[in-house]
């Protein structure tokens, strides 16, 4: 018992726990890792539910927010974009030791469209995955939705914005730009999934004292998510948008140039007509 | 819809068939364990995980298969691959008919 972490001295005192905090960590570092799709029975229903909630008026914005801004020819990158994140977080990558990690796009795609697109986009990838094939829980879309949908996008589309400067988009800065935005992205939704984890073995326990739901201290499930999502699927998700990014600035210019928000007379104008 | 960036289609189309690579990751994720797993590594089913867990059963393609065709690689590929096709599709095909309405 000399190794348990600081993170779990305090458990130590529930003499039951010490041995599940270890297990847990071991646990999710070794056997196939821990995912920021949510499923169902990991989330209390009283904290799951108020989440969809809050995910309605978001999703209510984001639409006028797109329907305002989004140009009709931008639509089939929506479409596409909106589809390459369903595809693309199937791709698991294995990794030595039984885990795996998998990219999102949501940054991607709110450096194309901006974050409240991506959103949406993200947001109805994800209500497809739980709904048709069982990918992260149906009750649990709204905290899904809001990590992966709002927190990811958001976050990474501002560190993007913010590193890249007057830069443009496919340029040695701008590329950098959204690798980082990209790791941060998705580590920060990771640290936001974490916690809503982890909180749940602290809210919620049954009359004998068990945890009801997610059976891990905070401070394990933000422990293991953030070695996995700092190490591997950060990474990941960098390299993935650096390229995605890369690969449509060459085939259409148009869509990474700054001046697109604004009516561009000439699509060719490109990244060069960015000033 | 697929004219104007056509090379945006085409390299879905390649991450498509490539997409059963994403198979070889054989670990089972927290969270897509069964009952059983759980008993083994954790030492009890949490009383409330064990009432919501499986609140959904209507999945149709579940963990992107087709049920009964998960026996060797081949076919789980199969699976994979349609289950792309349909969310591809699917997702695609939501986002075109919200953007029906926008204007230029």
């Amino acid at each position: 018992m000399k190794a348990v972490p600081v993170s779990c001295r305090r458990s130590l005192l529930h003499g039951f726990f010490n041995v599940i905090c270890l297990r847990g960590l071991y646990i999710f570092i070794n056997r196939g890792g821990i995912y920021m799709h949510i499923p169902d029975g990991y989330l209390a229903p009283q904290a799951a539910a108020p989440l969809v909630a809050v995910m309605v008026p978001v999703w209510a914005v984001a639409v006028k927010k797109v329907q305002n801004s989004l140009k009709k020819r931008e639509v089939p990158v929506l479409a596409a974009g909106a589809a390459f994140s369903f595809v693309i977080m199937m791709f698991n990558l294995p990794i030595p030791g039984g885990s795996s990690a998998h990219a999102v796009g949501a940054v991607l795609l709110a450096i194309l469209l901006g974050p409240w697109a991506a959103c949406l986009g993200v947001s109805v990838a994800l209500i497809i995955q739980a709904l048709l094939f069982g990918d992260g829980g149906i009750l649990a879309i709204g905290a899904n939705c809001f990590n992966i949908g709002v927190v990811m996008p958001f976050v990474g589309y501002y560190v993007y914005r913010l590193l890249k400067g007057r830069a443009a988009a496919v340029s040695g800065r701008g590329l950098l730009a959204a690798f980082i935005g990209a790791y941060i992205g998705l580590n920060v939704a990771a640290l936001t999934t974490a916690i809503m984890f982890g909180s749940q073995y602290h809210l919620f326990r049954a009359a004998d004292g068990t945890p009801l739901y997610f059976m891990y201290p905070i401070k394990v499930a933000v422990a293991a998510m953030m070695a996995e999502h700092l190490t591997l699927a950060g990474p990941v998700e960098g390299i993935v948008t650096l390229l995605g990014l890369a690969f449509v600035g060459k085939n259409y210019p148009e869509l990474v140039s700054e001046g697109r928000t604004i009516k561009i007379s000439n699509p060719e104008a490109g990244v060069t007509g960015n000033v | 819809m697929f004219k104007t960036y056509r090379n945006l289609w085409i390299a879905l189309l390649l991450l498509i068939v490539l997409s059963p690579l994403g198979l070889l990751a054989t670990g089972t994720a927290f969270g897509e364990w069964g009952m059983d797993e759980l008993i083994d590594e954790v030492g009890f089913i949490p009383q409330g995980l064990a009432k919501t867990a499986d609140l959904w059963q209507h999945a149709i393609l579940p963990d992107y298969s087709i049920s009964g065709l998960t026996a060797t690689f081949s076919q789980s590929a199969v699976g994979y691959i349609v289950s792309a096709v349909v969310g591809v599709l699917l997702v695609a095909g939501i986002m075109a008919l919200f953007g029906k309405g926008l204007k230029d």
